[in-house]
């Protein structure tokens, strides 16, 4: 079975040097543009993630390739990988998480300023994996709130952007009342944070 | 004062001169999960402490309750980095214990395969030196050309990092034109490229302030520790399975085995890219010896074992004996002879072990990993005493620490 | 190959009589047992010994046996002898109930975490191991869960369903 090295062939010609993507729903008018904070803030906040890797194993490896230069994260406004949890807003899980870990991942979510999100990035950090055993946190969504799954072991970089784009969705579209509201203290309080 | 009077201080930290540092399990600087409870004397380490276990997954006791294909994909997850040789490992632990002999040609194809793991292995590794004393420029340089040896895994399996790569006695299918075709674009580029990384740290002033004289440690300490692979022989000792101990028709190969003479930092980033140079250097003689296989040997990809290896996909849907035996096979209903085995490979981080005890059931009574990572990793505290604290991190990563297969 | 299987059989045999017993070459690789108590005494003399130099410890692990009663935990130790590049495998017994073997760390600065792994899987008491605690697992864990006996999968689980999957 022999086929033709697939290499891609066809490259799409970039249209412009700088793509710029759209502007929110508004008025726009002479010198001015109206429109909701919401979005405005949404549109700031999702291109501007700096997201915490808390890269445990396997996973791990594979967000460094897509953290690396033939993937780059940096295309989607995530220049700036931060290790400090008191400056980032997205926390990537990528791994097994065991029982000795889950504190460790509880402190670093607590660490993080809000707003916050999670991502849970591979099957061990989803659900456990296939590690249903004595030692292994069957999914990090037992210590912390997760918004986004990346499933796959490991996910491809590419599952990892997806799983990113979606997040930027999820920011963008982010009522700015939230992390106020009765819902999300409700959630929190279920994990046992104030 | 009377609010003071039941602060519990622990005994004897008044008078502690010394400064105690956390360094992990998540640490800005540190790559992994290992905690380090450093002692510090202004910046120099007076004892460092490690703690292992953070992702500690029950590889052990998994392995008692599985039967043998169902253990490939655990032992991608020990070191992820170089999965296919682990896969290869205990595949070849299998084989040894059931009595199979392999054909040349799959002895050749895996010999490929495994030194393509240990260059992307060691080319994480030394990029990742390179970042930890403030050089960024070659992990992204050379992460690209991972990518050439990750498409050839594709071709091969259909799966990146954790392979799950072939059977007992060969390969699940025979290698694709185009696996032979990138293959051969990554021989014909990658040189280059190795040359021009080297090129970037080789002589970097910096690099070469960071690493020389940190982190050493010499061959008696380097032997008692058990440590093999690239840090032994950085220390100078010229141990490798591959040549010691031939597994899969290492015997028919050249290659030198590079050695170090300090064990330093500085040494162990040389070895390894002098590694990588001889790998290349058997592949390409590994790849020479497959292309002379004509006509029907150029066929053979796996050995005649019908017991554990699984049919043609195409029988299984067409044959009723054939269907049984995949139906045996992917239950793992086939029992095992009786016996104790142990086999090591040379992994890239050392000499990657399994010690397979079987009772003649279906699954291992037990499976010991000797993984080199853990072994190794306590000798950190004599590598780092004395030193500053920078220091530290450029030595946790120069080892190489997988933290997978660190804790299993 | 100058030292053979046979050689170091000898060698063993002339300098410990009928204490060291079960010699068998399961694939090519020289296994023997020794009461627990010689363990020490046994490797010492085969790190010391001019010809056989087996100065590597390269694996140490326990194997738990629960039929076997007196002897239910095996500790393996594979040693290898890098000049003349031989393999050896060395078995002792202990029994589950007094788990108590005399530590190697004197003789393999590796046997210390090596020991605690297997303190932490079995429970096996290394008798003048500098720091024997739990590795790997949490410090709070109060079984040995490599032990046959125990489950491999958490227990307090209640988000799996049995019925439709089995465990």
């Amino acid at each position: 079975m022999s086929r033709p090295v697939s290499y891609n062939v066809n490259i799409k010609p970039l249209e412009s040097d700088i793509s710029i993507g759209e502007s929110p729903e508004g008025v726009p008018g002479e010198g001015f543009f109206a429109t909701s904070l919401d979005k405005v803030v949404g549109m700031a906040r999702k291109n501007s993630i700096w997201p915490l890797p808390f890269a445990t194993s396997c996973c791990g490896i594979e967000f460094m390739a897509t953290m690396g230069s033939h993937y780059d994260l940096a295309r989607f406004g995530s220049e700036r990988v931060g290790f400090s949890p008191r400056q980032c807003d997205l926390l990537m899980v990528m791994g097994t998480i065991a029982k000795k870990m889950g504190p460790v991942v509880k402190q670093v979510y607590l660490q993080m300023a809000e707003p916050r999100w999670v991502i849970a990035v591979g099957a061990c950090a989803c659900s456990g994996g296939i590690f249903d055993t004595y030692s292994v946190l069957q999914g990090i969504d037992q210590v912390v709130p997760v918004d986004v799954y990346v499933p796959g072991c490991p996910p491809r970089p590419e599952a990892i952007l997806d799983g990113f784009i979606r997040i930027q969705d999820l920011v963008g579209k982010e009522s700015l009342r939230r992390r106020n509201g009765e819902k999300y203290k409700l959630l929190l309080e279920s994990y046992g944070i104030q | 004062m009377t609010e003071q009077a039941h602060i519990k201080l622990q005994k004897g930290s008044i008078e502690k001169t010394t400064t105690t540092l956390n360094l992990g399990p998540t640490h800005p600087a540190t790559h992994g999960v290992f905690q380090n409870i450093l002692e510090l004397d202004g910046e120099r380490i007076v004892s460092a402490t490690q703690t292992v276990g953070y992702i500690h997954r029950a590889f052990e006791k998994i392995a008692e309750r599985r039967p043998l294909y169902q253990i490939t994909p655990l032992t991608d997850r020990l070191n992820y980095c170089s999965s296919p040789l682990n896969n290869m490992g205990w595949h070849i632990t299998c084989e040894k214990l059931l009595g199979i002999q392999t054909p040349k040609r799959v002895d050749y194809l895996r010999v490929i395969i495994m030194e393509l793991s240990r260059i992307s292995d060691h080319l994480i590794c030394n990029s990742i030196v390179g970042v930890d004393t403030g050089a960024y420029t070659g992990f992204l340089y050379v992460m690209q050309y991972r990518e050439l040896i990750y498409e050839i895994y594709e071709e091969i399996c259909g799966s990146r990092l954790t392979t799950n790569m072939g059977r007992i006695g060969g390969f699940e299918r025979n290698f694709n034109d185009v696996a032979f075709q990138k293959l051969e674009k990554f021989l014909k580029e990658y040189p280059a490229v190795l040359k021009e990384f080297i090129n970037l740290f080789e002589r970097n002033r910096i690099f070469m302030e960071r690493t020389q004289g940190t982190g050493g440690i010499d061959a008696d300490r380097a032997l008692n520790y058990g440590f093999t692979g690239p840090n032994l022989r950085a220390a100078g000792i010229d141990y490798d399975v591959r040549v010691h101990t031939p597994y899969s028709s290492y015997q028919d190969f050249q290659f030198n085995i590079p050695t170090g003479t300090t064990g330093d930092n500085y040494d162990r980033w040389q070895v390894r890219n002098a590694e990588m140079w001889e790998s290349l250097n058997i592949i390409e003689q590994a790849y020479r010896k497959v292309q002379e296989f004509k006509g029907t040997d150029a066929d053979v990809f796996h050995a005649n074992v019908s017991e554990y290896y699984l049919p043609e996909k195409k029988d299984v849907y067409t044959k009723m004996e054939s269907l049984i035996w995949h139906f045996k096979i992917v239950m793992g209903e086939i029992n095992m002879p009786v016996g104790e085995v142990y086999q090591s490979v040379e992994g890239a981080n050392g000499e990657l072990g399994f010690y397979l005890i079987s009772d003649g059931g279906r699954t291992p009574y037990r499976l010991h990993f000797r993984r080199p990572c853990f072994i190794y990793y306590q000798a950190y505290d004599e590598l780092v005493r004395g030193s500053m604290l920078s220091d530290a991190i450029v030595t946790l990563s120069s080892l190489n620490l997988i933290a997978g297969e660190m804790d299993a | 190959m100058a030292l053979s299987n046979e050689l170091i059989k000898q060698k063993l045999i002339a300098k410990f009589e009928e204490q060291v017993s079960c010699f068998s070459d399961s694939y090519d690789m020289l296994t023997f047992e020794a009461p627990k108590e010689m363990n020490l005494k046994v490797l010492s003399f085969l790190f010391d010994d001019e010809t056989l130099k087996f100065r590597f410890l390269t694996a140490l692990c326990a194997v738990h046996y629960p039929e076997s009663s007196g002897g239910e935990l095996a500790v393996v130790y594979h040693l290898h002898s890098l000049s003349e590049n031989v393999r050896i495998r060395f078995k002792v017994f202990t029994d589950i109930k007094k788990p108590d073997v005399y530590s190697a760390t004197g003789l393999f600065s590796t046997a210390n975490w090596m020991e605690r792994e297997t303190y932490d899987f079995y429970g096996v008491n290394f008798i003048g191991h500098p720091n024997l605690i739990r590795i790997l697992n949490v410090e709070e864990m109060d079984y040995f869960p490599m032990r046959k006996e125990f489950p491999l999968e958490d227990q307090s689980r209640i988000d799996k369903d049995d019925e439709m999957f089995g465990r």
